[in-house]
């Protein structure tokens, strides 16, 4: 006769983990896929309530700070606080490149409602990694569900 | 796109709130409490500072 015993900490891996195995995706797939698409790394998980909350706050963000006429910050200014902006900015993954490439927050922030806006890209890049990292601790069950 | 002062505290809150509240917690019921929990501290830290403020400066 065997007695089945589940250990907590066991029970929140496992559970993780049947979460990732059921979905297919593996911790640094859900951590990549987070960090390029706000929310895809959870789509991946097949956690999608989570995922359109995380979309839907990051890029309205990200889309607010742009109508604000907010900073979107370049690699190569050589200021330390403008790399750490960039470095913000860059959280925010496929986002940042479209951004780049349309030529967004290119104009100079003239009134204090645009450098609300440059703080709501940055944010919006941060929180972006947040919810990346979440994703990849679901996928690796270090998070339990 | 133009906002007030105080509806850029209120959509900067409300979205971060989300996330935090999301990726802090793992159980829904929890997430709604630490976002909410978030959002009110959001909300009124920022008017307490304005308030702060103001009070030095006067």
């Amino acid at each position: 006769m065997t007695t089945k015993v589940q250990e907590p900490a066991a029970a929140g891996g496992k559970t993780g983990s049947r979460a990732a195995a059921a979905s297919g995706a593996s911790p640094a797939l859900a951590l990549l896929a987070g960090w390029l698409v706000p929310g895809a790394g959870h789509l991946l998980l097949g956690k999608w309530v989570r995922a359109v909350l995380l979309m839907v706050s990051i890029v309205g963000m990200f889309a607010i700070g742009i109508a604000l006429q907010g900073k979107v910050y370049t690699p190569n200014t050589g200021e330390p606080l403008d790399m750490l902006g960039f470095a913000g900015d860059l959280g925010s993954g496929l986002l940042y490149g479209l951004a780049r490439l349309l030529g967004w927050g290119q104009a100079p922030v003239l009134v204090a409602v645009a450098d609300y806006g440059t703080k709501f890209i940055v944010v919006a890049g941060l929180l972006n990694i947040v919810a990346a990292v979440d994703a990849h601790s679901l996928a690796s069950g270090r998070k339990p569900s | 796109m133009t906002l007030s002062h105080f509806s850029a505290v209120l959509l900067f809150s409300l979205f971060t709130s989300i996330v935090f509240g999301i990726t802090q917690r793992a159980e829904p019921k929890k997430m709604v409490r630490l976002g909410a929990l978030c959002f009110a501290l959001f909300v009124v830290g920022t008017i307490a500072a304005s308030w702060a403020m103001w009070l030095i400066k006067h």
